[in-house]
């Protein structure tokens, strides 16, 4: 069994911490993890990606082939549609709706999301909204990650461990709003 | 505090050895520290910064200087020092760090290397954070030195760890070299028993450390004997390694992690090519050899320069077809993928959805809301509103931003402190008004040596420094000094003190820097504008820190 993750989103939202938390909590369901990421000038507000591979058996590559993700996790709707060259047939885009434009060209976002609706099965969110009816707008990677639980391979209470111990050191009302996010991320997601 | 005062004798780190996951530059410095390294440096260059972060977390629990420098060959200076000493150092940097560092690395292969001296560099192929994506497999060749290439995070603890032995056996620097993917990659590491520090200890003679022509002459051919036992060491080594495939006549060669992108898609191929993968360098030539008696075509899978590749081709006839980088089957530029690889083994490539093509923005980085160096260029920008044709040369960090919309504002960004010496040329040239910008680090690092030249000259241009407090783009490092040496130092030099200014900046004062730049550009002589503004990043971590407090 292997599970590939396409992660995408804007420097400053929290991609990283999006995939470590995923990362952690796939490998303490027992499974083998790869997980590669950009750092540097490619995090200033630019386009940030990251990969996620997890997988019962060894996996070799870092970076995921074209065509074989079975997910797209996209923090920022625009962002999720860049990457759908890597989903395999099949696949699913979870993502979040609310647009970052701190582009001049942004497009009209009913044709960005109408474009994420052509892939059949696809989650979009109202991430932002979630986050701060959590406690706070900062969640909304968490939130993602809640709703992407619902399709991953992850146990939901690993992953809320990973998410205590990821924000242990930022205090216990960091922790809980997070918490909630987590778990408001996966209910929207499986309201659908 | 000495280095000696800090380690008690026979310290052995107490971390356990149970594996952990970590990011490949992680496991670099987890190695070295079970390594018992006795002191690390570095200047901070994305994919290599967070070697050095991870160690100097753990540098007081385990008695480990560590450093930060004010550029790599100060860094690799000291390493130096530390391997005189009979201790082990690390030193790691960005590629081009090497470059800053060349000249040390190059005379340190002939010197009688004592402690162990591990020289960890991280290429950036594709370019992702860097100008540009140069192989440092070609500079470890150059100094005529070992080089080890690890291809999974695993590896990279394994060989680090394995290096400081072998730089001890043969007496030279080894080089392990890293690629972005590997140093910013997570995977699974099995940490090995630590190691203790080196004592104190110095076991070599001075005849052997002065490279006065004398005993360089003898040190040079002493390096040049060694070749052969290091080649022999390549050839043996396991992670040169050998695996038959189905007696077909295609091989492979791989080297570092592009085996990762060969493996990903042997699965699908109909017959298992013979395949040698290089890990350790110089290039294990009777390996090569070996692998070509048995096919007719090899296919050369690497990632960065085509290094093996260019060795197997040589100039002279001969009857192998290789394929590589250099006839097209793969791009000479950027990084591999498993796609790339895929196609270059013959693979048709795999299925893609396609969606009903909505052009998407290009989404590049740009200056975090409430950057003080917009404010900056603002005001360079109107101070220069009415200037016929100025230049304005800028350096390496956050403000090389300032080439993109909406800015525009600076025309050039070519290494570490090049902009001082372009303005002074420029305006040498007879191009004016001669602007430079450059960052506070990026000042110190090789920005002060050609202000003095451009002192000593009074060249006719203006620098601004901008002092943001911090080295920001690679993640808020400190500088090695404050800001506030920045004028004593400019002025240290012999700046003339009426055109050297220091200013307080914030959004209010932009009208009050345009006019300021607008006078100093009149002079006809060196100016020196310092404008001082924390890093917006830096306040924010500043007040997370302190539990929300402002400044």
């Amino acid at each position: 069994m292997k599970t590939d993750v396409v992660l995408a989103g804007v420097g400053g939202q929290g991609v990283l911490f999006l995939a470590a938390i995923l990362a952690e909590a796939a490998r303490r369901d027992g499974m083998v993890v790869k997980q590669g990421e950009v750092h540097g000038m490619a995090q200033r507000g630019g386009a940030v990606q990251a990969d996620l591979r997890m997988a019962t058996e060894p996996i070799e590559s870092g970076l995921i082939p074209r065509g074989t993700a079975e997910l797209i996790l996209g923090l920022e709707p625009v962002e999720a549609l860049r990457y759908l060259a890597y989903l395999a047939p099949g696949g699913t885009v979870v993502t979040s709706s609310s647009p970052l434009r701190n582009i001049p060209d942004y497009p009209s976002i009913g044709r960005v999301l109408d474009a994420i609706h052509e892939v059949p099965g696809s989650v979009v969110i109202d991430a932002d909204a979630v986050a701060r009816e959590s406690g706070t707008v900062k969640a909304a990677n968490v939130v993602m990650a809640g709703a992407a639980s619902v399709v991953l391979p992850i146990d939901f209470g690993t992953l809320e461990e990973c998410v205590r111990e990821g924000l242990a050191s930022k205090g216990a009302g960091i922790v809980e709003s997070n918490v909630r996010a987590l778990r408001s991320g996966r209910s929207a997601a499986a309201g659908r | 505090m000495a280095l000696s005062d800090r380690v008690s004798a026979g310290y052995v780190c107490g971390v356990s050895s149970e594996p952990r996951v970590l990011l490949g530059d992680e496991a670099v410095a987890l190695a070295a520290l079970d390594s018992g390294v006795g002191a690390a440096y570095s200047y901070p260059g994305t994919p290599a910064t967070e070697i050095f972060e991870y160690l100097e977390a753990h540098a007081t629990d385990r008695g480990v200087v560590a450093h930060w420098c004010v550029n790599e060959k100060t860094a690799y200076e000291q390493a130096l020092g530390v391997s005189m000493a009979g201790r082990r150092a690390l030193v790691s940097m960005k590629h081009v760090g090497l470059n800053v560092a060349a000249d040390p690395f190059v005379n340190s292969a002939l010197v009688d290397i004592t402690g162990g001296l591990v020289v960890a560099v991280a290429d950036d192929p594709g370019m992702h954070s860097s100008q540009n994506e140069q192989d440092s497999r070609w500079l470890a060749d150059f100094a005529r030195i070992l080089c080890l290439e690890p291809a999974t995070q695993d590896e990279a603890y394994a060989m680090t760890r394995e290096a400081f032995d072998l730089s001890e056996r043969f007496h030279i620097p080894v080089v392990v070299r890293l690629v972005t993917r590997l140093c910013h990659g997570r995977a699974l590491v099995h940490p090995t028993e630590p190691r203790s520090q080196n004592p104190l200890g110095r076991t070599s003679r001075a005849a052997d450390w002065t490279l006065l022509p004398s005993a360089s002459r003898r040190l040079w051919r002493g390096l040049l004997d060694l070749q052969d036992e290091l080649r022999a060491f390549t050839e043996a080594t396991p992670h040169n390694v050998f695996r038959p495939g189905d007696g077909g006549r295609l091989g492979v060669v791989t080297t570092g992690i592009a085996r990762n992108y060969y493996q990903e898609n042997l699965s699908d191929l109909a017959e298992t090519p013979e395949h040698l993968h290089i890990g350790a360098y110089p290039i294990p030539s009777d390996a090569l050899v070996l692998l070509a008696e048995r096919v007719d075509r090899i296919l050369v899978v690497e990632e960065g320069y085509p290094f093996v590749e260019r060795a197997l081709r040589g100039v002279l006839p001969h009857r192998w077809e290789i394929r590589g980088k250099e006839d097209g089957a793969l791009p000479l530029d950027g990084e591999l993928t498993p796609d790339t690889v895929r196609a270059a083994l013959g693979l048709p490539p795999r299925e893609e959805i396609s969606f009903g093509g909505l052009e998407l923005p290009a989404r590049p980085p740009q200056l975090c809301r409430g950057c003080p160096h917009a404010d900056a260029y603002d005001a360079i920008a109107a101070a220069l509103a009415t200037v016929d044709e100025p230049v304005v040369t800028a350096d390496i960090g956050c403000y090389t931003l300032g080439a993109l919309p909406p800015y525009e504002a600076i025309e050039s960004c070519v290494c570490m402190g090049a902009s001082v010496g372009m303005a002074k040329g420029a305006s040498d040239a007879g191009l004016r008004p001669a602007l430079a910008v450059i960052g506070d680090s990026t000042f110190l690092h090789s920005g002060v040596t050609p202000l003095m030249d451009a002192v000593a000259a009074d060249t006719d241009m203006t620098l601004v420094i901008l002092d943001n407090g911090t080295i920001a783009m690679t993640g808020l490092q400190p500088t090695v000094l404050p800001g506030s040496q920045l004028d004593s130092m400019v002025r240290g030099v012999g700046a003339d003190p009426a055109h050297v200014h220091t200013m307080e900046m914030k959004p209010s004062r932009v009208e009050e820097l345009a006019a300021l730049v607008r006078k100093e550009i009149e002079h006809r002589g060196l100016s020196v504008i310092i404008v001082v503004r924390e890093c917006i990043e830096a306040v924010k971590k500043r007040r997370r820190a302190t539990g929300g407090a402002g400044r």
